[in-house]
């Protein structure tokens, strides 16, 4: 075969997650994208799979003090500490922007208390412009002593059935790495009515700074991301697929089409991009791209062949 | 703004631990305003991961290699080599690749340069000072406060002359100019023309003394910021500074690469206006 009849095969990147299309198995990560507007000079919001918006709580949320960031061996740390416009000017003065792409909105959010959770979860719900929901629950429940809700199978397990009565919306439940056996977290979510899962959250982690032994970080402790990462995210995505059987929607250290594709063979069924924007903002156009070439390459046909392949 | 995949055009020393580095920057003389910065990418590899940020010195034309092409936009960036990035940058030479992103941020708010201008920079903070004094329409009314710890600090000093703009030199020790701190050459030449408005950019100590001096002598200031940065779109969050007024339960947060880096000095919280724990501009950086 030549190379030119390669190239004219028609190729399918779209893939369903919880009866959301997506155009192609690319989008950000929360956090990383800001509201989608701030990089919109630089890339095409229409070409992504989804736009995911910074977590997103009832009330405007200060955040830390800084130092938030720092930059470690192939990753970074941080601790923004959740700083967000709330959900009013959120639904005024950042989801009008979204809504003239035809790009599946994705709203990552949180809550201080399991109540929280779901009031911001009623109110999304009524938002024709918002097309999923993703649960961040990698925060601290305020009433019960700043426990991650994350980290405690029964606090996710409720928060989460909190969430599900207040939604019909697609559910997508973020987990956080930091736990012993995310299987069980995974599990308790599923059973909670979780649409589906999306991992991984930041890592935590810490960073001195010698001279002044002080933290680099004004909160001490922050969250890492960047590649660094990608292999401990790699392992729990895998772990996660055999675990539940909704779909899984993979995070960490991605930043090239290979990386991606790491995640799509072990079982995701899309991926999100974070930290990786930082430091190109076309980065997820060039995924994209890349992504469409190495199927060329291959000879595949339906991004969907990829997925859940790996063999033993 | 743009994201450039681009060259660099030359890089020198120009003072022990001082570079300056000209890049291949097409449309930025069109763009680029004074005060803004570039997010530099050292190099296309994952290491190091984030971009570095930098201000733009100047932007400029040079010729074209063959008489057939238009002339070659330029920026120049000075920078202090002082950690993992900055050190791979000394290294760099004609041809190499770089990734520039910008310009970005708020500049200068110019509609402020009419009248008499004192511009104050503190070593690597008189790098955004040159394109402002650039704009300045009659640089007989603009002075440039130059303080440095030594005499290798003291950089462009000849650039500015060449403007037409007066300078004043001061070094901690005194081994170039005037011996002392660069606020107090500020104190005294604010006596002799009360009416100036003051461009500062510098370390913080710097910064927070001419802001005092500022405030308690009524006079207008801008100051040019430096934060950790992650994205510098506005997007991460991490380059915060408090705004006036910010309390706890009220914050104001103003991105440093999106509102900033330039500031009217009015619109921030300042150590001693609100409590220390509350204040963005009080850290020891
Ligand atoms: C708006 C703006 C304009 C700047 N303009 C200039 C300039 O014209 N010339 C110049 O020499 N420097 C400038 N700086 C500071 C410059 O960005 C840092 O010196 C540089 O990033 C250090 O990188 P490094 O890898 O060598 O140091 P490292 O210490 O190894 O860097 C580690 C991390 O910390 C960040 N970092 C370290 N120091 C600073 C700092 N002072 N400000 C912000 N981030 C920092 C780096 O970007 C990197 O992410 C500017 C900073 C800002 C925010
Ligand atoms: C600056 C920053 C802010 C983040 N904010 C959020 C957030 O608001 N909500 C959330 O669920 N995850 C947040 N994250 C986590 C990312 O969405 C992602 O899970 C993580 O960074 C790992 O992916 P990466 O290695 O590709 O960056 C943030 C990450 C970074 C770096
Ligand atoms: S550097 Fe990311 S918001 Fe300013």
């Amino acid at each position: 075969m030549n190379r030119r009849e390669k190239v004219d095969k028609p190729l399918n990147l779209q893939v369903e997650i919880a009866g959301i299309t997506f155009k192609n198995p690319i989008m950000p990560a929360s956090g990383t994208f800001g509201y989608g507007e701030e990089y919109a000079p630089y890339l095409d919001l229409n070409s992504l799979g989804a736009i995911v918006t910074k977590g997103l709580s009832l009330r405007p949320k200060a955040g830390n003090n800084t130092p938030r960031v720092c930059e470690t061996i192939g990753g970074m740390l941080n601790a923004i500490g959740l700083q967000n416009v709330g959900l009013e000017q959120f639904i005024y003065q950042k989801l009008p922007f979204l809504e003239q792409f035809d790009t599946p909105v994705i709203v990552n959010f949180f809550g201080n208390t399991q109540d929280e959770y779901g009031e911001v979860a009623a109110r999304l719900d009524e938002l024709p412009a918002v097309a999923g929901l993703e649960m961040n629950i990698s925060c601290p429940n305020v009433k019960h002593g700043g426990i991650v809700f994350g980290t405690d199978p029964r606090a996710a397990f409720d928060a989460v059935s909190a969430v599900r009565k207040k939604t019909s919306k697609p559910l997508i439940v973020k987990l956080t790495p930091n736990v012993t056996d995310i299987q069980v977290t995974a599990r308790a979510v599923e059973e909670a009515g979780a649409d589906a899962v999306s991992l991984i959250n930041t890592l935590t982690g810490m960073a001195v700074d010698v001279k002044t032994r002080r933290p680099r970080l004004a909160n001490t402790i922050g969250g890492l991301s960047g590649p660094a990462i990608r292999p401990i995210a790699v392992r729990l995505v895998h772990q996660v697929v055999q675990a539940v059987k909704i779909p899984v929607i993979g995070i960490g250290g991605i930043s090239r089409a290979m990386d991606a594709l790491e995640f799509l063979i072990v079982g995701a069924k899309a991926v999100q991009v974070g930290t990786a924007n930082f430091v190109d903002p076309n980065a997820m156009a060039t995924i994209i791209d890349e992504l469409e070439t190495f199927c060329r390459e291959e000879g595949i046909e339906d991004i969907n062949d990829v997925i859940g392949t790996l063999k033993a | 703004m743009k994201n450039h995949k681009t060259i660099v055009l030359s890089n020198q020393e120009i003072s022990p631990g001082y570079f300056r580095m000209r890049i291949l920057a097409p449309e930025y003389n069109r763009l680029a305003k004074p005060g803004q910065f570039v997010m530099f990418r050292v190099q296309r590899s994952l290491l190091p991961l984030l971009r570095r940020p930098f201000g733009i010195f100047r932007a400029g034309f040079m010729p074209a290699d063959c008489d057939t092409m238009p002339p070659k936009e330029f920026i120049e960036i000075i920078y202090k080599v002082v950690g993992s990035g900055t050190e791979i940058m000394q290294g760099l030479h004609y041809g190499d690749p770089i990734e520039l992103l910008g310009p970005l941020g708020a500049g200068f708010d110019l509609s402020l340069t009419g009248g008499d201008s004192i511009m104050v920079g503190g070593g690597i903070g008189l790098v955004p000072l040159y394109m402002l004094a650039e704009s300045i329409a009659d640089p007989s009314r603009a002075e440039v406060l130059i303080g440095g710890r030594t005499r290798d600090d003291v950089i462009t000093v000849t650039e500015f002359e060449r403007l037409g703009v007066k300078t004043f030199v001061s070094t901690e020790d005194g081994s170039l100019g005037d011996e002392g701190l660069v606020t107090r050459v500020l104190e005294s030449r604010l006596e002799k023309k009360p009416g100036a408005r003051v461009f500062a950019c510098g370390p913080m100590p710097m910064i927070r003394a001419v802001e005092k001096i500022c405030r308690s002598r009524g006079v207008q200031l801008q100051v040019s910021l430096e934060e950790l940065m992650a994205c510098g779109v506005g997007a991460c969050l991490g380059c915060v500074v408090k705004g006036e007024g910010h309390t706890n339960d009220n914050p104001s947060y103003l991105c440093t690469c999106k509102v900033g880096p330039v500031f009217h000095a009015g619109d921030l919280a300042w150590e001693d206006t609100v409590s220390a724990d509350d204040c963005e501009c009080g850290a020891d950086r």
